[in-house]
């Protein structure tokens, strides 16, 4: 029983996790239909600017990627621009060419990480790193507790943002009808550039999660790149609440399997419950129809 | 006389350079790889490309083999299985290499043995793990000090016994490599009445350990073998420094891959105290040979600016000795037949800046020399302290002991 109830719990800290590096996708691809394919490589790539910050000027790896957020904001409008020059404005097949784009994209910042970096692994130093919480006869790791601090907090910014600003509501507005947008005479290509220069500088936070919870190195991306798009699916696309919610659901089924079943299991719990959540519910956990 | 001795010595210069023309203009003894320099193991490959990258020019500077230049054609597998096969049927058919080493690590390398087989070519092999067990190929020579399939893990189970170990926990990477060590230390334990109480393999691109660690300390264990690869082992320590193995534990380690490396074992620095793992060379007494000290004043100087592991104890040394036994073949048998290469190998002793190297008939070595070393004293942050002597403590083979072993575990870990 006490393991179970520990499951739950690192399972629940585990999936706030998984909601932080997913949450910038659940934007990009979520509500600006982008086929984001290389939202892990730019993960993995912050992970590295985290890493040189500690590593170099010895910055707490939080604060480090808060530090890098706006040069991955800058990063992100740009490489929105480059894709819709070069794909989404010319022609029907641009999802598909689209998703040549990022793969491209992403072996890309793979081999410059290796280039500048190398192959190795590398992780960084802080206080609560290594280093566990006791709460009566449990020991829960203290950087899942960061990690669940960090990604409750990045949800309810990024669901306040989307809800209540001008600019995040023009967003969710070009995500259900663009035309619609157009008409009004606002320029959608404009404000889904913000949106993708958000959805990027969220991961200098998450960036900093994923090099505290372990090393990275620079294929770090290719483990990411299932789970990632699983969380969004599943959540409902576009859905902030929901990514958080499927990410929780996702962690602690991945704990429980980890702890109780065994470990070869853990692999399919998440794609098993994609398709257990998408045969009753095709839109997502919180999409809409 | 004054006029013969221009005459004999201009004759003499003429008929020197001709035959150093000759010389040069034969073409290079080439010697084909590849090597995993992207993905999982590149952190291994690149380490060890730099050593044969050393031998190969201290080879050249010595003139050559068989008075022709050495030239190594090398490829990136990506650390992938499913690249290798093509990179060496290119190596044999287009790139007509005269000489085979095979890729670090045991995945890359199964793939290319029934090729290398039915083409009848040399292999040196390069830190793979059993991949010749059933492919039986005779000309299969593996650089790594493992020695008999089983020797891995009677060592540490023997050094976990001496302890007062009576159970063992087994927790292994769902791979090749890990399900090797695995299997070998399975049936050890049977040969040993050695009770099994958690064997679990968890799957590739695992992030978070602390589950499976709660889990193993609820098994009880006193001993924990671990078969873990690189991007693994630093998440299952930190795990275990977060969550403990419990106070039984007396033995903890064995088969972790990444501890060997100098960046991890830095950024690990005083979570690997206690862990008591494999590992090939280290900076102790009665580990230096004819040679050694040269060549890791060399890589020293050429690692830095390559990004490529600063210590480079684990492969680098061994990657130089796989030169080494070629060049031993191949200028104790003046030729490059595979055959007589083979027929060397199997019968001589080869000294290496690794000591002396002697095969058995499946190819991998006659004694095993696989090292038993625990972590002691290590603090954070320095990676220079792991180049001094009593850091890595060698336990097993008895013969190289430089100290004895601290347990419990959780004792050893403070």
């Amino acid at each position: 029983m006490d393991l179970l109830l520990e499951a739950v719990v690192t399972g629940v800290l585990l999936g706030c996790f998984y909601a932080a590096v997913s949450i910038g996708l659940s934007v990009s691809f979520g509500l600006l239909d982008v086929p984001q394919v290389a939202h892990p490589a730019f993960l993995v790539m912050a992970s590295y600017g985290v890493f040189f910050l500690n590593d170099t000027y010895d910055i707490d790896p939080l604060l480090s990627g808060v530090l890098i957020t706006p040069l991955l904001f800058v990063f992100g409008l740009l490489a929105y621009r480059l894709y819709y020059e070069t794909f989404e404005r010319r022609g029907t097949d641009a999802a598909v060419r689209g998703i040549a784009f990022f793969f491209g994209v992403a072996f890309i910042i793979e081999v410059l990480l290796i280039m500048y970096f190398g192959v190795d692994q590398h992780s960084v130093s802080a206080s609560y790193i290594g280093r566990s919480w006791r709460f009566g006869g449990m020991r829960i790791p203290l950087r899942l507790m960061v990690a669940f601090g960090v990604a409750t907090g990045l949800t309810l910014l990024l669901s306040v943002y989307l809800s209540r600003t001008f600019m995040g509501r023009a967003i969710r507005a070009v995500a259900q009808d663009e035309e619609a947008v157009r008409l009004m005479g606002a320029n959608p290509v404009h404000i889904k550039q913000w949106a993708f220069g958000i959805a990027t500088a969220v991961l200098g936070v998450a960036g900093a999660l994923l090099i505290i919870v372990s090393p990275v190195d620079p294929t770090l991306d290719r483990a990411y790149i299932g789970r990632t798009f699983c969380v969004v699916v599943m959540a409902g696309l576009g859905s902030m609440t929901g990514t958080l919610i499927a990410a929780i659901i996702l962690g602690v089924a991945e704990t429980i399997v980890l702890t109780l079943f065994g470990a070869s299991w853990a692999p399919a719990i998440s794609f098993a419950l994609l398709l257990g959540v998408l045969a009753v519910r095709p839109q997502g956990l919180l999409g809409r129809r | 006389m004054k006029r013969r001795t221009f005459l004999g010595a201009a004759i003499t210069g003429i008929g020197v350079s001709l035959i150093g023309k000759a010389g040069a203009d034969q073409p290079p003894i080439k010697i084909g790889m590849s090597m995993p320099l992207t993905g999982g193991l590149a952190g291994g490959g690149k380490p060890s490309l730099l050593g044969i990258e050393i031998w190969r020019d201290d080879i050249n500077a010595k003139g050559g083999m068989l008075g022709r230049k050495v030239e190594l054609v090398v490829y990136d597998d990506k650390s992938s299985a499913a690249e290798s096969p093509a990179i060496y049927s290119k190596l044999l058919d287009i790139d007509k290499v005269d000489l085979l080493f095979a890729p670090y690590g045991t995945v890359p390398t199964a793939p290319i043995m029934p090729l290398v087989k039915q083409r009848g070519m040399v292999l040196i092999g390069n830190f793979s793990f059993q991949v010749n067990s059933k492919i039986h190929h005779d000309m299969w020579f593996n650089n790594a000090p493992w020695g008999p399939a089983d020797a891995w893990a009677s060592a540490f189970l023997d050094i976990g016994q001496k302890a007062g170990g009576k159970t063992m926990a087994l927790l292994s990477a769902d791979q090749e490599f890990a399900q090797n060590l695995a299997k070998t230390a399975r049936e050890v334990a049977g040969k040993r009445n050695l009770p099994i109480v958690f064997d679990q393999a968890y799957p590739p691109n695992t992030v978070e350990f602390s589950s499976i660690i709660r889990a193993l300390s609820a098994a009880k264990p006193d001993i924990v073998y671990v078969a873990s690869y690189p991007p693994d082992s630093a998440g299952i320590l930190r795990a275990v420094s977060e969550i403990g193995v419990g106070d039984n534990v007396k033995l903890f380690g064995g088969g972790m891959v990444g501890l060997q490396f100098g960046p991890v074992m830095a950024k690990m620095g005083s979570l690997l105290n206690g862990v008591v793992n494999f590992n090939t060379w280290l900076p102790e007494p009665g580990m230096y040979y004819d040679g050694t000290k040269a060549f890791f004043d060399e890589y020293s100087k050429r690692a830095v600016p390559a990004k490529v592991d600063p210590l480079g104890f684990y492969l680098a040394p061994f990657g130089y000795a796989s030169g080494q036994l070629i060049a031993a073949a191949v200028t104790a048998t003046k030729s490059l037949d595979q055959k007589a290469i083979a027929k060397y190998l199997h019968e001589s002793e080869v000294k290496t800046i690794v000591g002396p190297i002697a095969f058995s008939a499946d190819g991998e070595r006659k004694e095993t020399a696989t090292l038993q070393a625990q972590f002691q004293g290590i603090v954070d942050n320095n990676i220079d302290q792991f180049k001094k002597p009593g850091k890595q403590v060698i336990l097993f083979p008895e013969k190289l002991k430089s100290g004895n072993l601290i347990t419990p575990f959780e004792a050893a870990r403070k």
